[in-house]
């Protein structure tokens, strides 16, 4: 079977919306000669009109997306580092998300924001590394973190045909992933719907974006001593599967999420909250997140010590298991 | 009245038609006010006197197809695009039958079959917004014209000039209409923009004109020449209003008096009305044929929107989203 890399499952996800769809259009920065890659080809593919190099204006062109999706369009805006997404809070949180409640159900806003690179990149430090899918999630944005090239295909696909605004978080340390894929098999993945990533009895992991290879890893390397670990993907952040997540634990009786959010009101203190509310658990759940307040150091060690890691997470299951 | 009919319209009626859109403004806002005053209108509003010209014109320049966005101060602009008054104050009043359903209020108004993208809190938000709707419908094949209200205040948000920037470049069909009332709430023009307003759109490479906003038939004539100018395919204008808020910022100052404008100067301002500008333009009997029908209007508005049910607080987030998996 072919490879297929997550990278790439995002250019081809673009490419077949595109060419499905006559209103599809990309706007971003560098985006023509595809300077992250995401966008390779298309520019020649689909031409200038619909792969458009924006000036340096975040926020003009992020509304000028809305005012094109109110206009009928469905644009897809690239975004070059995940904290420009701090720049246009204003205008996805404010703007693009509040026109349909507040026009009373007159319009739809189908604009969907990709980062192509989220969470840290090994060595671009504080202001290029965070990772703010929970920002949105909070506000009630539909949000994504895709893990595998699959899903980043179906996901992208579906938050591009989705009638309100969608955030798709890819996370840098998931864009070399490559799968083995049979290309006929790629379909749209529906929002809001997580997926069991590894069967187990013992305790249900919640993770997502580039932590579920880890999470996967630590799994195998636990199942040489005897736990059996539960891998739950949620694939969408908001909304979030709650039945999904909700069988698994009904098995399993025990619950750790690792995040890669700052730790106060992160998602992970989501998932917690939620298990305190709704699940039967034999012992406390635990997270594993970056720090509160955290701010990518850009020493590697540094940096590396505050994003949540393959230790932390056996710490915190081995810590689940013993609790009662 | 559009710029459709302004060729094969006799000038009398363009000039009654402006003079009934000048005064349907101020009397709805004039009894707005009254309706916050008793409670009917909770929170309060950004009354548009004072500036009835420039939206009652602008929007007699445009045609059915085209779009407009409006700002806080924006019950003007709604009305002169042609919204029911009746619906309008509905939704000022949070009924279910209002243009939002209740769901926007003063300064969201919002209604698509006109044209209407909404009307926008954040001071300078809508200028992109229009931009990007009028480029959209120019792919579509379509020669739909955005005129995008915004006050003296936004020409000191990034992102109105970086709006600029987008649509001249992109030769974008939108007219840029600054109304420059003289204050960003208490803030003076003079206090906040270094340089000038139209020297700063002209920077961007487009036409900037500064003209008198108060007197609605200058207003139109302009808005006209600018409208057109889009349509063809000659890309973005920007026009600077100059103009004067009669009454406060918002109603809120009604109560606090806040102390930024003289007495004299007040008085000087409202000294230029452009109801009275107009309505002198017509003779008598005819001004007072128009004042009745306005009022009858208005009436049979306020009689809906006080009749009109609230909405049901049991899913008070309805619309949150076009689709919910
Ligand atoms: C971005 C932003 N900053 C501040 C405010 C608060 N605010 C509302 S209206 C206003 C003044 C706006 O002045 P101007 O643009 O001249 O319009 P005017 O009120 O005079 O019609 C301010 C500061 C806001 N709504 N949005
Ligand atoms: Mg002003």
């Amino acid at each position: 079977m072919p490879k297929l890399s997550y990278l790439k499952a995002l250019n081809r996800a673009l490419g077949d919306a595109m060419e499905l769809d006559p209103s599809v259009f990309l706007l971003g920065e560098d985006i023509r000669v595809a300077a992250s890659n995401l966008t390779a080809g298309l520019s020649s593919r689909f031409g200038p009109e619909r792969v458009i190099d924006t000036p340096l204006s975040e926020q003009a062109f992020t509304n000028f997306a809305t005012g094109a999706a109110l206009a009928g369009m469905r644009p897809v805006i690239e975004f070059q580092i995940p904290s420009l997404l701090f720049l246009v809070f204003e205008q996805i949180a404010n703007q693009a998300h509040k026109f349909s409640l507040m026009t009373g159900g007159q319009c739809k806003v189908p604009v969907t924001y990709v980062v192509p690179g989220s969470g840290s990149r090994t060595g671009w430090a504080g202001q290029h590394s965070d990772h703010p899918y929970t920002l949105f999630a909070h506000v009630g944005v539909k949000t994504v973190v895709p893990a595998t090239p699959s899903d980043a295909y179906g996901l992208l696909v579906s938050a591009i045909r989705d009638d309100d605004p969608v955030v798709v978080f890819a996370p840098s340390a998931a864009l070399g992933v490559r799968d083995d894929v049979d290309f006929s098999t790629l379909a749209p993945v529906p929002l809001g719907v997580g997926r069991v990533a590894r069967s187990g009895r013992d305790v249900t992991v919640v993770a997502l974006g580039h932590l579920l290879q880890d999470a996967l890893v630590v799994a195998d390397e636990l199942a040489g001593v005897g736990i059996s670990v539960e891998v739950f993907d949620p694939r969408t952040v908001y909304p979030f599967d709650v039945d999904g997540l909700a069988a698994s634990v009904a098995k399993t009786r025990r619950l750790v999420v690792i995040d890669d959010s700052n730790r106060t009101s992160g998602f992970a203190a989501e998932v917690l909250a939620l298990a305190a509310e709704r699940f039967t658990l034999d012992a406390p759940p635990r997270r594993v997140t970056r720090p509160d307040g955290a701010v990518l150091p850009f020493a590697l060690a540094l940096d590396r010590a505050v994003q949540p890691g393959r230790d932390q997470l056996v710490a915190a299951i081995n810590a689940v298991l013993e609790d009662q | 009245m559009t710029a459709d009919d302004l060729g094969r319209t006799a000038p009398h009626a363009v000039t009654v038609d402006l003079y009934r859109a000048v005064r349907l403004i101020r009397r709805f806002e004039e009894r707005a006010i009254e309706f916050v005053r008793s409670g009917e209108i909770v929170g309060g509003i950004h009354p548009y006197l004072g500036q009835e010209a420039i939206a009652a014109a602008v929007c007699a320049a445009l045609t059915s197809a085209d779009v407009i966005t409006s700002t806080h101060r924006g019950h003007g602009h709604v009305l002169a695009r042609g919204a029911d008054p009746g619906r309008m104050l509905a939704e000022l009043m949070g009924r279910e039958t209002g243009l939002n359903k209740g769901r926007g209020g003063s300064m969201h108004a919002a209604d698509f079959s006109l044209g209407i993208l909404g009307a926008n809190a954040i001071v300078g938000a809508a200028a992109s917004i229009a931009t990007g709707a009028a480029w959209a419908y120019r792919q579509q094949g379509r020669d739909t014209v955005a005129v995008t209200f915004f006050g003296d205040g936004a020409m000191n948000e990034g992102m109105l000039l970086e709006a600029l920037n987008l649509a001249a470049l992109w030769q974008v069909p939108v007219l840029f209409v600054c109304e420059n009332n003289g204050y960003a709430t208490t803030m003076p023009v003079g206090s906040a923009v270094a340089g000038s307003i139209t020297a700063r759109a002209r920077a961007f490479g487009m036409p900037a004109f500064t003209i008198d906003g108060q007197d609605p038939e200058t207003v139109l004539k302009a808005s006209t020449a600018a409208v057109a100018r889009a349509r063809s395919g000659k890309g973005p204008m920007f026009l600077e209003c100059l103009t004067y808020r009669f009454d406060a910022h918002h109603t809120f100052e009604h109560r606090a008096r806040l102390d930024y404008r003289s007495p004299g100067e007040v008085a000087a301002g409202r000294a230029r009305d452009p109801v009275a500008i107009q309505g002198a333009r017509l003779p008598e009997r005819e001004r007072a044929a128009v004042d009745s029908e306005v009022e009858a209007a208005l009436d049979a508005a306020a009689e809906f929107a006080l009749g009109s049910a609230h909405p049901d607080p049991a899913d008070p987030l309805k619309y949150l989203y076009a689709v919910m998996p």
